[in-house]
């Protein structure tokens, strides 16, 4: 068995005995990232994640930056595939770049940047080769805010809190009860750690290392990790084998 | 022009670094009929002169919408003017296809004049023989450009180009530096007050002139031919015919808008 690299990318594996080239299709992802957690509060919009990059059940990389900036206006936050979420940040990178250098007082906001990754997106799955990710983008733009959702399979929609994998049914409720539109930011933080504290207890791939990231007209800023308290003197977890007595 | 040696190709220079080819194209725009544009902070407005080759003949269009947001009048070679046109609205689509947004004005009218200016460096091509006036609105307001054939593009508040143009600008350079507070309405009297300048004498009537909008609110449009006919007999009935207004006298707009409201109820004063 030898490997071939295709000129796309992709990459096929050519048996010696036969000479035969097999089409390429993204079967399952490595190194992933769970949820990722957005809302649009009282000045802009606020994106949330953990740090980890798991490799299927290891807690393998924990320093994993999910949250990313592009351009003045946008902020994107992934789970799924990292590798992926790296080559997306290469796409939206050369974007930006690209807007830049046009250099003449117009610019692409959140809206054009999510509908181009949206193309993308649901381009590559129309070729059985997905982006394997579940993707937030968040930013403001002439005061108005903008918050959406992209992944693999090129569903896309915006909403005025988000989330992704696990986020959406275990921090959606929660969002959907309490949140407001005028939170002011340290409401918004307290609410997006009580999701975040929720996901930490019950998604066995989180870690306790959080990042917040806020955007506003006056521009972005992504907070350093850090770790929440959690709490573990439940009655339940008092007496352990109080149920399991003895040997048999 | 006279004609000389250097004049055959576009790819040659003439000793003195001009590109005969592209001046003459630009002559081409200046043999087209008029047509002209102005803006204001929130409105762009263009207006052309419809000359029908004979009277069993209909005549040429030479406005075009590109997108909900952007327009063109054309002066010069129609056909040219036409496919550039669908270049325009294949541009405008591609970018709201991509990014669910109206493609900024400036970039287009870069994309335009890209295309054009490659016209201007291979043997195998000739410069398009038309110059467009490109209205819109996007994200920093109103705009307005004029495309050239030699691939330059330049902002106006306010341009005529074609022929007998230059009476049209006399006119606006009059009166340019209000217009950033200028309502529809006065840019829409405007363009009418000098699209009659270049009709010099010829009586204007909303048979022979085209006029279309774009502003906030407002998808670009050709406005209908009744609304014409009433600002046109709004003018007529405040400046008394044609040939006065264009002695030195800066108020007959103020009182046109005056007049305008009253003008539908009464005959308006025009020879059959």
């Amino acid at each position: 068995m030898e490997f071939q690299r295709m000129v796309d990318g992709s990459v096929s594996m050519k048996d010696s005995a036969k000479s035969e080239i097999s089409s390429e299709r993204t079967l399952y992802p490595y190194v992933t990232g769970t949820s990722v957690i957005g809302l649009k509060y009282k000045d802009g919009v606020i994106l949330a994640s953990d740090t980890a990059g798991s490799y299927g059940s290891t807690l393998r990389y924990k320093c994993v930056e999910r949250i990313k900036q592009v351009g003045d206006h946008t902020l994107i936050g992934a789970s799924g595939e990292i590798s992926d979420f790296q080559e997306i940040m290469r796409y939206l990178d050369e974007l930006i770049l690209y807007d830049k250098m046009w250099d003449d007082g117009n610019s692409l906001g959140p809206k054009e940047v999510h509908n181009y990754l949206n193309r993308i997106m649901y381009n590559r799955r129309n070729k059985f080769n997905p982006l394997w990710n579940s993707l937030v983008l968040g930013g403001v733009k002439k005061g108005q805010k903008y918050l959406g959702t992209v992944n693999m399979i090129g569903t896309h929609y915006e909403d005025d809190h988000l989330a992704t994998g696990f986020g959406n049914h275990l921090a959606r409720p929660i969002l959907r009860s309490e949140w407001r539109e005028d939170l002011t930011f340290e409401e918004a933080v307290k609410l997006i750690e009580k999701c975040l504290l929720v996901l930490l207890y019950r998604d066995r791939s989180s870690i306790n290392k959080f990042q917040i990231a806020k955007i506003t007209d006056e521009g972005t800023t992504i907070y350093p990790p850090y770790a929440l308290k959690t709490f573990w003197g439940f009655s339940h977890f008092q007496n352990p084998s109080k149920g399991a007595a003895g040997t048999w | 022009m006279f004609r000389n040696q250097y004049d055959t190709d576009v790819t040659t220079w003439s000793p003195a670094g001009r590109l005969f080819q592209v001046e003459y194209a630009m002559e081409a725009v200046k043999q087209g009929s008029a047509a002209v544009g102005l803006r204001s902070k929130t409105h762009a407005v263009l207006a052309a002169v419809n000359k029908a080759a004979s009277d069993l003949a209909s005549h040429q269009r030479k406005l075009f919408r590109a997108d909900q947001h952007v327009g063109v009048a054309i002066a010069g070679l129609t056909a040219d003017g036409r496919v550039l046109s669908r270049f325009l609205r294949n541009e405008c689509i591609n970018h709201s296809f991509v990014y669910e947004s109206p493609l900024p004005v400036a970039r287009l009218v870069v994309q335009l004049a890209d295309k054009a200016q490659v016209c201007t460096q291979r043997s195998w091509k000739r410069p398009y023989g038309v110059g467009l006036l490109v209205a819109g609105l996007d994200e920093t307001g109103a705009h307005l450009y004029y495309n050239c054939p030699s691939g330059n593009y330049f902002e106006y508040q306010a341009f005529a180009i074609g022929s007998r143009s230059q009476a049209a600008k006399t006119f606006l350079e009059r009166r340019f530096e209000a217009y950033d507070g200028y309502s529809r309405e006065e840019l829409i009297k405007d363009a009418l007050f000098a699209i009659k300048e270049t009709l010099q004498g010829e009586k204007l009537t909303s048979q022979l002139c085209t006029v279309a909008i774009v502003g906030e609110g407002e998808a670009f449009h050709i406005i209908d031919q009744q609304t014409i006919q009433d600002y046109i007999d709004a003018m007529e009935l405040s400046t008394g015919g044609p040939e006065e207004e264009a002695a030195a006298e800066a108020p007959p707009s103020a009182e046109a808008q005056g007049g305008g409201e009253g003008a539908s109820s009464e005959p308006a004063p025009m020879d059959i």
